[in-house]
């Protein structure tokens, strides 16, 4: 229906050649030995204003493919209104975004989702009324597009396409171990359940960008081991590039390659786990300085 | 223990989506459809045709068509009586002014002058939710009513200012007019019934069907994953509206015969707002459920008293009904909120592990 294509951006082959000329580009090795990629994603100096309220102020990063890329920092930071941005659902009120080699536009979170963004919500965003398996279905939704009359009789292409897609969202209810669960409803879940399906259905869109919004919140340790061993599985099997939001400090600096920091709105420190947590403005922000 | 579905395996996806995965449903079904169009109108008296079976048809289809849009895309409307009108008076504007058209095919067409006013009036819920968005679809009902009345061309100019259904005949038969045959008008509302259920269930349980549910259940999240809010809820008014559209015009042409404009006014919307609700949101067959409760139980309540030879005055009997009626909604309401489809979904999970309480 929509992709890159028709909103203008770039031609599709245009695209594809953009995405390759980014992996050529020099990415780095990991310590853990993977080689990360290319800038899938870039922001450059972001600055989100509500009104009189500065929530980011000339923020620029890049995410590379296949990292895992996390941004950390205390209450309020800014940090989510940053995902929201990424996701579309924020404008900002000044700076770009180059998206797999080109700029990308003011887009509705609609659009964005059709270029490959996928994410999970703080406050688990799932829909209620629904089974397990349709949550995950919702996932594909950008990949079906059979018509109208084809869907009310069931028949051709859109028997065809539920019948793939379906197989594409079983691999996924494997990979995150919730078969039993398919047929529930997911209001009857319990709130590590929810979180696990709601990553299913982001990842059921095969997602180029996948971020997650505080994965981890309210989880015991049990379930934050879980979900950091699927996220570490997702980035491995499928070679999809993570964005996270986390504040559980040992999770973060497990899992991520690179840690953004920020504090009220502004970035205080950017790079590899180990050399963010040797920052004295990263430490004066989370242990507070003497004044 | 009848309704085991254990040993029902399924080996391939396309069987697990099937219309009916478990047996029991599909033979329960073929029951119920046998007697509908096999056993019913052999046995049924013109009565029978005219208080229940043809009303209980159509006033289903008509939930079902508001069930599409406030139980599936979560859309509140109370303009339902106001798109059935335009599916009745389109159907009329159709066989007066190309009388050689097939009458199936008028009123299947007519469904389509529904389908875009409905859209037209559901552009406000790409601003408006909730209650507010009831508001607005009010003003559909009323400007559509005052429309009706106003605008002579559409009842031809009659000095009466109501439509009249003509005699019409297909294949040699009257399936409306005043000579129509009770049985044949059964038929005829059952097929429509029938193919629109098909389509319905078809669409909800599909890829459009998902994005109007997940429009529903939290709006932001669906915009999030790619659902582009305003074709979801457009399509929904369109689909919704269609059905509706096509329930007025059997409602008129099938069963009424003849429609004034304020035949379609605000208790009508509320009577299938009603049926909706008690049979249950979000549920096709929950729609029939409904139709049957709130058109059947008059029927039968009025006439408990006389077969029972009970001195009851049909003034008296008309005050009872509206109270137990009314009676019976809280209580069902009560017991189960989420509708008598929930009831029988509730009854379908107890029996499958029945005797044991897990």
């Amino acid at each position: 229906m929509m992709d890159g294509s028709d909103l203008g951006i770039l031609g599709k082959d245009e695209r594809q050649d953009a995405v390759k000329d980014a992996s050529k580009e020099v990415g780095y090795v990991t310590e853990d030995g993977r080689q990360i990629g290319g800038v899938l994603m870039e922001l450059r100096n972001i600055t989100l204003k509500f009104g009189g309220v500065v929530a980011i102020k000339d923020i620029s990063f890049d995410i590379r493919e296949g990292e895992i890329r996390a941004i950390i920092g205390p209450n309020g930071a800014g940090k989510s209104s940053m995902l929201n941005i990424i996701s579309g659902f924020y404008t900002p009120s000044e700076g770009e975004l180059w998206y797999k080699g080109s700029k990308r536009p003011p887009m509705k979170p609609y659009e964005v989702a059709r270029l490959g963004v996928a994410r999970t919500f703080q406050n688990i965003a799932l829909f209620e009324g629904m089974t397990v398996l349709d949550n995950v279905m919702t996932g594909r939704l950008t990949h079906m597009k059979a018509g109208i009359a084809s869907q009310a009789i069931w028949w051709g292409k859109a028997r065809d396409e539920e019948i793939a897609n379906r197989e594409i969202v079983e691999k996924v209810i494997d990979f995150l171990e919730i078969q039993n669960i398919r047929k529930t409803p997911v209001g009857r879940l319990p709130y590590g359940l929810k979180k696990r399906v709601e990553l299913a259905r982001a990842l059921a869109a095969e997602p180029s960008l996948l971020l997650l919004d505080e994965p981890m919140a309210g989880m015991n340790v049990e379930e934050k081991e879980d979900m950091s061993r699927f996220i570490l599985d997702v980035n491995d099997e499928f070679g999809t590039t993570i964005c996270l939001i986390e504040h559980d400090m040992g999770v973060v600096m497990d899992l991520s390659d690179r840690v953004v920091v920020m504090d009220y709105g502004k970035k205080i420190g950017d790079g590899p786990p180990d050399e963010v947590r040797q920052n004295q403005d990263v430490i004066d922000a989370y242990l507070g300085v003497a004044h | 223990m009848l309704y085991r579905t254990a040993g029902q395996f399924k080996t391939s996806y396309k069987s697990d989506m099937a219309l009916f995965p478990v047996r029991q449903d599909a033979v329960l079904l073929m029951v119920i459809l046998g007697f509908a169009w096999v056993v019913f109108p052999l046995t049924a008296s013109e009565f029978a045709f005219q208080t229940l079976l043809i009303p209980i048809l159509i006033y289903a289809l008509a939930a079902q068509g508001l069930n599409i849009l406030t139980g599936y895309a979560g859309q509140l409307s109370l303009g339902t009586a106001a798109f059935m009108g335009v599916g009745a008076y389109a159907c009329y504007k159709l066989v007066t002014l190309f009388p050689w058209m097939n009458p199936v095919l008028a009123i299947l067409l007519s469904g389509f002058f529904s389908a875009g006013v409905g859209v037209a009036f559901g552009i406000p819920s790409l601003r408006i939710k909730g209650f507010y968005l009831a508001i607005a679809t009010l003003a559909a009902q009323f400007f559509l009513v005052w429309l009706f009345e106003k605008w002579g061309w559409l009842y031809n100019y009659n000095a009466s200012g109501a439509i009249q259904v003509p005699n019409l005949d297909m294949f040699g038969l009257y399936v409306a007019g005043p000579q129509a045959s009770s049985i044949v008008q059964y038929y005829v509302v059952l097929a429509v019934v029938t193919l629109m259920t098909l389509l319905c269930i078809n669409l909800t349980r599909g890829n459009l069907g998902r994005s109007w549910k997940a429009t529903r259940d939290m709006d932001i999240a669906a915009e999030l994953i790619g659902i582009n809010l305003m074709r979801s809820k457009l399509t929904a008014f369109a689909v919704s509206s269609y059905v509706v559209g096509v329930a007025g015009a059997l409602f008129v042409f099938m069963w009424r015969g003849a429609a004034e404009p304020n035949l379609f006014d605000i208790p009508l919307s509320f009577r299938i707002l009603f049926i909706a609700i008690i049979g249950g949101l979000g549920s096709i067959l929950g729609n029939y459920l409904g139709a049957i409760l709130i058109v059947g139980l008059p029927v039968v309540l009025g006439t408990v008293p006389q077969a029972l030879g009970l001195p009851i005055s049909s003034a008296m009997v008309e005050h009872l009904n509206i109270m137990i009626v009314g009676a019976l909604i809280v209580f069902f309401l009560i017991i189960e909120p989420h509708g008598l489809a929930r009831l029988w979904a509730l009854i379908r999970e107890k029996l499958i592990i029945w005797p044991f309480p897990h």
